[in-house]
C-alpha cells in the first residue's frame, strides 16, 4: 500500500509541475496546432479531398490532435528528467524507496495526462473549423492512450540517456519531430508514391495517427487492428527497455 | 543490531578515457572501509576533500553502488533491501539543490508522499517551526536565501521521521545562526533516540557533537574511536613523540596541556593544504588551542 502512494506522489508532483507552467506546456502547443490548421486548412481545403469524401480541414484535425498528444507526452517526461538531472534535484526521488516500476508509472502516467490535456485543448479549438465525426470513439481513446504512453516512455528513455540539453535536442529534433511529421499528420499516405508508402509503413508513428484517425472517420490507410498490434508491441518493447534502465539506475545511480 | 554497518566497502570509479589511454586504473575513492554505528549514536565522519566521505554516504543512500563489500541500515542491505533501508534514512545532501516549481510546503508534502505518508501536516508544521521556516511555508524555493534552502533540505530529509539521520557537511558555507539552530535541532532528535551520522571538515563541530569519530583519508579509515579518547591519544602523540611541529612556517610557542612538559609550536592560523584537518582557528583565539591540535594536523609533507 505504501509503495502505491509513493508512486502516486511522484505522479502528482510531475502533473503539478507541468500544470504550474500551463501556458508553456498546454497553451502554447494548442496555439501552434491552431496556426497549423488555419494555414494548411485555408490553403488546401478547396483543393484536397481525402478518402474520397473527407474535406482536408476535417482530415487534418485528428492528425493535429494526435501530433500534439505525441509531442507533448514526449516533452513531459524527457524535460522533467533532464532538468532534474542537471539541477541535481533528482536526488529527492533517488533517495526514496520508490521502485523502478513506481518511477515508470509516475513518469509515463504524467506524460499521458499532459498529452491528453493538450490533445483535448487542440480538439476544442480546432472543432470550430470542422465538424467532427466520431465513428468509433473507443479507437480514439485507445490510440490516444497508447500513443501518449509510447511517447512518454520514449521521453523517459531520452531523459535518462541525455546528459545535457543539447543531447535532448538531438533526440527531439532529429528523431521525434521528423517521425511525427512524416507519419501522415498532414496527408494520407495513399497519396504518396509506392516507395514512400512502404517507407511510411516502417514508421510506428504512422500507425498511431492512422489508428486514431480511424476512430473519427471509420476509414484509414491501415487496418486499426494492425495499427493496434504494431503500436502495442512497440510500446511493450520500449517499456521493457525503460524499466530495465530504471532498474539498473542507468546514468542516475553511480 | 547496529544502525549502520559498513563491511569491507570499496568503491573504484572506472578510468576516464585519458586514464585508459595512459594505462592507469580508475580512482579508488573508498578502500576496504569497515565500521559500525550503534543505534542512538552521534557519529562523526571527518576528512579532507577527496577523503571519500561523500562517496561513502552516496553508497549508503543508494546513489552509487559499492565495488565490493556490504552496507546495511538497521540490518537492511542497501542494495538488496533498498526500500526498507531507505525508509530508515534521512539524508541531507551536501549540494544545495531544490525544485524550482514548488513552494516549501509543497516540497515537503511531495517528499513525504514518496515515502507513502499522505497525512503529515502536523509533523511538517513542527519541522517548519523548529527550523525557522514557518513564515516561508508558501514561498517558492527560488525566493529563499541559501541558508533557508539548506533548512528546507534538512526538513525534507526528516519529513518521513527517519530513525537514522545523515548530514553531509550541512554547515558548509552557512551562517552562525543557522548552525546553532541546526545543531540544537539535531541534538534534540539525537536525544530522542535518532542515530546521527555527520560528515564535516570542522573538528570543533565533531568534537562538540559526536560521541565517536572516524577519520578518513584517501578512502581509508585512519582513526576510529570515542571522541575524547581519540583527541587524548593524538594529544599524547603530539607531546610525547612529536614535540616539534611537522608543519613549516611561522609558529608561536605555547605550553602543552597540564601535566605535559613538552612544548608545541603552532602553525600560522590559516587553512593549509599541507595539513589535515585544515586549521582555520582565528589567531585571536590561540590560547584556547591546546598543543595537541596543531601538531595533530599530520602534515602530508613530512
Amino acid at each position: 500500500m505504501m509503495a502505491v502512494t509513493g508512486w502516486r506522489a511522484l505522479l502528482y508532483k510531475e502533473t503539478l509541475r507541468f500544470w504550474k507552467v500551463g501556458f508553456q506546456t498546454v497553451g502554447a502547443p494548442v496555439l501552434t496546432a491552431l496556426l497549423y490548421l488555419m494555414v494548411f486548412g485555408h490553403v488546401l481545403e478547396d483543393h484536397v479531398k481525402v478518402y474520397g469524401t473527407v474535406g482536408y480541414t476535417a482530415f487534418l484535425v485528428p492528425g493535429l490532435v494526435m501530433m500534439s498528444v505525441l509531442q507533448n507526452a514526449f516533452a513531459n517526461s524527457s524535460s522533467s528528467i533532464i532538468q532534474s538531472k542537471i539541477m541535481g534535484n533528482l536526488v529527492f526521488v533517488l533517495l526514496t524507496p520508490l521502485s523502478h516500476w513506481g518511477w515508470f508509472f509516475a513518469y509515463v502516467g504524467s506524460s499521458v495526462i499532459r498529452g491528453l490535456a493538450v490533445g483535448l485543448g487542440v480538439f476544442v479549438v480546432t472543432v470550430l473549423f470542422a465538424q467532427p465525426s466520431f465513428v468509433a470513439p473507443v479507437w480514439i481513446l485507445v490510440f490516444a492512450l497508447l500513443g501518449s504512453a509510447m511517447l512518454g516512455t520514449l521521453g523517459l528513455i531520452a531523459g535518462l540517456w541525455a546528459e545535457k540539453f543539447d543531447q535532448m535536442a538531438v533526440f527531439q529534433n532529429f528523431l521525434i519531430m521528423p517521425m511525427t511529421f512524416l507519419s501522415g499528420v498532414f496527408y494520407s499516405i495513399g497519396s504518396l508514391p509506392p516507395f514512400w508508402q512502404k517507407v511510411s509503413h516502417l514508421n510506428p508513428f504512422f500507425y498511431m495517427i492512422d489508428g486514431f484517425r480511424y476512430g473519427f472517420f471509420g476509414v484509414s490507410d491501415a487496418s486499426p487492428w494492425l495499427s493496434l498490434g504494431i503500436v502495442g508491441t512497440a510500446w511493450l518493447v520500449v517499456s521493457a527497455i525503460a524499466i530495465h534502465l530504471l532498474r539498473i539506475g542507468y546514468k542516475i545511480r553511480g | 543490531m547496529p544502525a549502520i554497518s559498513f563491511q569491507s566497502v570499496s568503491k573504484t570509479y572506472p578510468p576516464s578515457r585519458q586514464q585508459k589511454a595512459q594505462g592507469k586504473p580508475g580512482l579508488k575513492a573508498v578502500d576496504e572501509v569497515s565500521f559500525q554505528i550503534e543505534e542512538g549514536e552521534f557519529f562523526g565522519l571527518l576528512g579532507p576533500n577527496g577523503a571519500g566521505k561523500t562517496t561513502l554516504i552516496s553508497m549508503l543512500a543508494g546513489l552509487s553502488r559499492p565495488t565490493a563489500g556490504a552496507i546495511s541500515v538497521h540490518g537492511f542491505d542497501v542494495q538488496r533491501e533498498y526500500a526498507q533501508a531507505r525508509r530508515q534514512l534521512g539524508i541531507v545532501p551536501q549540494e544545495l539543490v531544490f525544485d524550482p516549481f514548488f513552494n516549501v510546503r509543497e516540497s515537503l508534502r511531495i517528499q513525504s508522499g514518496y515515502f507513502g505518508i499522505t497525512n503529515n501536516e502536523a509533523w511538517i508544521d513542527e519541522l517548519l517551526q523548529s527550523l525557522g521556516l514557518a513564515d516561508k511555508a508558501t514561498a517558492n524555493m527560488r525566493q529563499l536565501s541559501g541558508g533557508m534552502k539548506r533548512r528546507v533540505l534538512v526538513a525534507q530529509a526528516l519529513v518521513h521521521k527517519p530513525p537514522v539521520i545523515v548530514l553531509d557537511e550541512p554547515t558548509a558555507g552557512v551562517d552562525v545562526e543557522l548552525r546553532q539552530t541546526l545543531w540544537q535541532f539535531v541534538a534534540r532528535l539525537n536525544k530522542q533516540g535518532s542515530t546521527v551520522l555527520l560528515t564535516t571538515h570542522y573538528l570543533e563541530e565533531a568534537e562538540a557533537l559526536c560521541s565517536r569519530i572516524a577519520m578518513l583519508k584517501l578512502g581509508k579509515v585512519i582513526a576510529l574511536d570515542r571522541t575524547s579518547e581519540l583527541l587524548n591519544r593524538q594529544r599524547a602523540t603530539c607531546c610525547d613523540s612529536r614535540p616539534t611541529p611537522c608543519c613549516p612556517g611561522p609558529s608561536r610557542s605555547m605550553r602543552a596541556s597540564p601535566g605535559a612538559s613538552c612544548s608545541c609550536r603552532r602553525r600560522t592560523p590559516m587553512k593549509s593544504n599541507n595539513c589535515w584537518p585544515p586549521f582555520a582557528k582565528p589567531a585571536s583565539r590561540w590560547k584556547t588551542w591546546k598543543c595537541a591540535r596543531p601538531t595533530w594536523k599530520t602534515c602530508s609533507s613530512t
